[in-house]
């Protein structure tokens, strides 16, 4: 299952390792990475993952990413990568 | 993989802008449960419900935590009741088992206490809707729509006749309430068989077993598009179209994943922008992000329908199947800038008549004194009626005579039904015309054979 991870917030050290630290714990893949940084302070950050199969429930990957947002001061997101599919690409995935 | 810009677009749409999916709707026939006896009916009906539509709630909740877009309610539509009662004659007993339904599974509204007598009316089914007021007054989360014209068979003037004093009776039954139940009814031209809409879905009979119907929203996202365009209408409808693509592409995923899990089968999207009372999803607000100072103005019509024609091209080409009633709604009492114009006196309901010529769907949650007398409330119901006959479109009424109150009062619904200033009604009187019964005939064109 593919899904699109977003951080968001001000930038300060560690954020790349503690998330993707995370998402291994979780036995989620990152696929692809893109970094910037808004107006020389906001951090953003998309991951592109895979969740493996041994992974947790969608739920649960996502109930941990917000805690560990929560602590680190950033909001993580993590959603499906159809939403992005289906905003963005003119082709309808009929098998959506 | 998405530029940050893209994600962060949709992820603004939601965070900032309300988008949302107004409702998953799951219509089920009940086609199959008729019986002669109201308890088999009713027992039959509460089976197949709760093995149908059992899991819905949680369906809808896993989707949107899934894709992190807010799916606002999840409703059911079912056979009209009138249809599904004929033989029985067992509606009382069917609306306690549906509430109850409604109830134990957790959605929100429950649509099809309902009736298609666009031609004329059984006597049975006169019967039927005189119950409307005790079903509406004494459940929570049923609604119940009639159908009292068609473009091909015209308007039945008796049954136009017949449910203004069935809007009034529901004033009165839920006259603690702001007559509340009102808000629950819809009077319809050309009724569409998958609406996912409330107070007005229904499940036609020309439809499958079990299908998911999804509606839209998303007039913030709309209005936040337009604020950066300077250019011309041309652009502005080029923007709509833009952004009703992508509103609609989640609603067209959200339906397909939602019949994928309820294993059902897929309807259609209905492209209708619907508004909340919250601040920031406004359809009114997008008029007045078009040029207006405030809905109402003159313009208001011309600015409406370039709205709702961008709206729809920008949508057809977003989903396989589009239908129900889509178009922009203009729910007085939903809508936080047109409540804001009818109580400044900007917005009057003539012209929110005109409008409805020109968009989806119709007199919708408008509020008038509570002392407005039936015959009134018929021949408004039957001007908009009219419109819907003759433009070959679907037109509603959903008034409000809020017993007690008058003009320039509030009356006060509670959470996506809002509330509404009381607004000025003409009162010269058209019992004369009301009384003479009848049917207006179907108009010209719509002979096309």
């Amino acid at each position: 299952m593919k899904a699109i991870v977003s951080v968001i917030g001000k930038d300060k050290k560690g954020i790349i390792a503690k998330v993707s630290g995370a998402l291994y714990d979780m036995d989620v893949n990152i696929e692809d990475i893109s970094q910037t940084i808004l107006q020389e302070e906001y951090f953003t950050m998309i991951m592109a993952v895979e969740i493996c199969e041994n992974a947790p429930r969608f739920d649960v990957i996502k109930s941990e990413l917000n805690k560990l947002g929560e602590k680190i001061g950033v909001q993580i997101q993590i959603q499906l990568k159809s939403i992005f599919d289906s905003m963005h690409n003119v082709a309808l995935n009929m098998k959506n | 993989m998405y530029s940050t810009n893209e994600i962060l677009e949709t992820i603004n749409m939601v965070s900032h802008q309300h988008l949302d999916v107004r409702t998953i709707t799951l219509g089920v026939s009940l086609f199959d449960c008729i019986t002669d006896s109201p308890r088999r009916t009713a027992d039959k009906i509460y089976d197949k419900l709760m093995k149908k539509a059992g899991n819905l709630v949680r369906i809808g909740n896993d989707i949107s935590g899934e894709i992190g877009v807010p799916i606002v309610n999840k409703r059911i539509a079912v056979t009209p009741v009138s249809l599904v009662a004929a033989s029985s004659k067992g509606h009382l007993e069917i609306i306690r088992t549906l509430d109850k339904v409604a109830d134990e599974i957790g959605i929100d509204f429950l649509g099809g206490y309902s009736a298609l007598v666009h031609k004329a009316m059984t006597p049975y089914e006169r019967e039927f809707l005189l119950s409307i007021p005790e079903a509406l007054s004494t459940t929570k989360k049923i609604c119940s729509s009639v159908n009292v014209a068609t473009s091909k068979a015209g308007i039945n003037m008796d049954a136009v006749k017949l449910m203004g004093q069935i809007v009034k009776d529901c004033a009165y039954l839920t006259r603690d309430q702001d007559s509340l139940a009102c808000a629950k009814l819809v009077v319809f031209a050309n009724a569409v068989e998958d609406n996912p809409f409330m107070a007005g879905a229904f499940l036609g009979s020309g439809e499958d077993d079990a299908v998911v119907n999804v509606g839209v929203s998303g007039p913030g996202v709309v209005k936040v598009a337009l604020e950066q365009v300077d250019g011309d209408l041309t652009q502005v409808a080029e923007v709509i179209k833009q952004t009703a693509f992508k509103i609609t592409r989640v609603g067209q995923l959200v339906a397909r994943e939602a019949a994928n899990r309820l294993g059902v089968s897929y309807g259609i999207v209905d492209l209708s922008l619907a508004p909340t009372p919250v601040v920031g999803d406004s359809v009114a607000h997008i008029l007045e992000e078009i040029g207006l100072e405030s809905v109402g103005a003159c313009g208001t019509t011309a600015t409406l329908a370039l709205l709702n024609d961008a709206v729809k091209k920008g949508g057809i080409m977003a989903s396989n199947h589009v239908g129900g009633l889509s178009g922009a709604f203009i729910p007085v009492s939903e809508d936080a800038g047109m409540i804001k114009a009818a109580q400044n006196g900007l917005l009057s309901l003539e012209k929110l008549e005109a409008m409805t010529a020109v968009c989806s769907v119709g007199l919708d949650m408008i509020a008038i004194p509570g002392d407005v007398s039936p015959e009134i409330i018929s021949a408004l119901i039957a001007d908009e009626i009219a419109i819907g006959v003759v433009n070959t479109k679907t037109t509603a009424v959903r008034v409000i005579p809020v017993y007690g109150k008058k003009e320039g009062d509030t009356a006060t619904f509670g959470g996506l039904l809002g509330e509404a200033p009381i607004m000025p009604i003409n009162r010269s009187d058209p019992s004369k015309f009301v009384n003479r019964g009848g049917r207006i005939p179907a108009p010209l064109h719509s002979n096309k054979n």
